[in-house]
């Protein structure tokens, strides 16, 4: 990890996933039946800061602004050291592992980080679009990956 | 090979210097007294050591105040060992199976082919169980760099075991699912292998632990 904690910055992070059938499928079931304790696990992590959910619902799986059939993920946390154990340390890593069943493989990058201003919550347009410089220019600090990330930008120290 | 290594390798020639190494990587971290107490060596000479092996790199030094003190005149906060995040190999001809590992890891990632995978992982899980049928499972652990762990905070609460050291760390760090998935598949297989349960071994990542936990025998 070569982001260090920053307290004027935090990670926006968006995915995206091409659902293989409905969520309503029967095949999907062992998928939507881990979407709510996977959300209230996430909640409570620590560094958790923000998740995006469609207003009156718990979460945002009814939510498709990049067309139906992709399902979309978008967060923000205090750091890369924070989602990284939420993600591949804690019970989600089991959800990943068995994210096959009901996701196609993409070629392309369906996860993108950026940092955002602490305090602030992008778009879902703005979201769209690191993911987009992610597929176009591969990891920049403008938009990277868990496995090539980032450090926040420099904090402006105060004057000594 | 870098003289660093060389130089961590030879502080752990030391018989003294390696009973204490593999203290403190039990034990999580510990103070200058409770190594000294627990090796039945002078504080001194076990301060010396541990010191030496904070020089190497084996070893990382924080210092924190005991609990209970406070305040002025509470002392200086006490020196407290743990085992450092930094990776020793030593391959004589050089070797660089890690670098090997990752590229294999990244095409089976862009091909798909975590099923074939996870199968061999088992297949080799096996083989290994049936090999070591007689030998006792925490014995085989700890032989495979596994450290099964047997502080308080190892204890997954049904009377399970956490297991304190991942064997492929670099490669989990990396591809996540992957490492782990092939992980569980070759201990699932390692009990298999025996003859046992191969439910007892699931996924229950934590940070800074393996990413699997072997539950207790279910007799029932």
């Amino acid at each position: 990890m070569n982001a260090t904690p920053s307290s004027r910055h935090h990670l926006a992070q968006i995915n995206v996933g091409v659902l293989k059938a409905p969520l309503s499928a029967p095949s999907m079931a062992g998928f939507a039946s881990r979407i709510e304790p996977v959300n209230a696990l996430a909640d409570k992590a620590p560094g958790f800061v923000w998740r995006l959910v469609e207003e009156g619902e718990g979460d945002a799986t009814g939510l498709r602004p990049f067309g139906d059939a992709l399902l979309i993920n978008y967060s923000v946390w205090e750091d890369v050291e924070s989602l990284w154990n939420f993600t591949y340390r804690s019970e989600h890593l089991e959800l990943l592992r068995d994210r096959r069943e009901w996701f196609d493989r993409v070629k392309e990058a369906h996860l993108a980080l950026w940092w955002v201003p602490s305090g602030t919550i992008p778009t879902v347009e703005e979201a769209g679009r690191r993911l987009d410089l992610l597929r176009e220019h591969g990891p920049t600090p403008g938009a990277f990956t868990l496995r090539t990330s980032f450090p926040p930008p420099a904090d402006h120290a105060p004057h000594a | 090979m870098d003289d660093s290594s060389i130089d961590a390798a030879q502080a752990l020639a030391d018989p003294v210097r390696r009973r204490l190494y593999e203290y403190v990587a039990a034990s999580g971290e510990v103070s200058r007294v409770q190594a000294a107490d627990a090796l039945g060596i002078q504080r001194t000479l076990a301060a010396h050591h541990l010191d030496r092996l904070a020089d190497a790199g084996l070893l990382e030094v924080s210092r924190r105040k005991v609990s209970g003190r406070e305040g002025p005149g509470s002392g200086r906060p006490a020196k407290l060992y743990r085992r450092s995040g930094r990776e020793l190999s030593l391959h004589l001809p050089p070797r660089d199976y890690e670098l090997a590992a990752h590229v294999l890891a990244e095409a089976v990632e862009r091909h798909g082919a975590e099923e074939a995978l996870y199968a061999a992982a088992r297949e080799e899980g096996r083989r290994i169980g049936a090999e070591h049928r007689d030998e006792p499972l925490a014995e085989l652990l700890r032989a495979r760099g596994y450290e099964p762990g047997e502080g308080p905070g190892d204890d997954t609460g049904d009377g399970g075991v956490r297991l304190r050291n991942c064997p492929f760390h670099t490669l989990a760090r990396t591809f996540p699912p992957l490492a782990c998935g092939l992980n569980l598949e070759l201990l699932r297989g390692v009990l298999e292998g025996r003859g046992e349960d191969r439910g007892r071994a699931r996924m229950d990542a934590r940070p800074d632990r393996c990413c699997v936990v072997i539950s207790k025998n279910n007799e029932h």
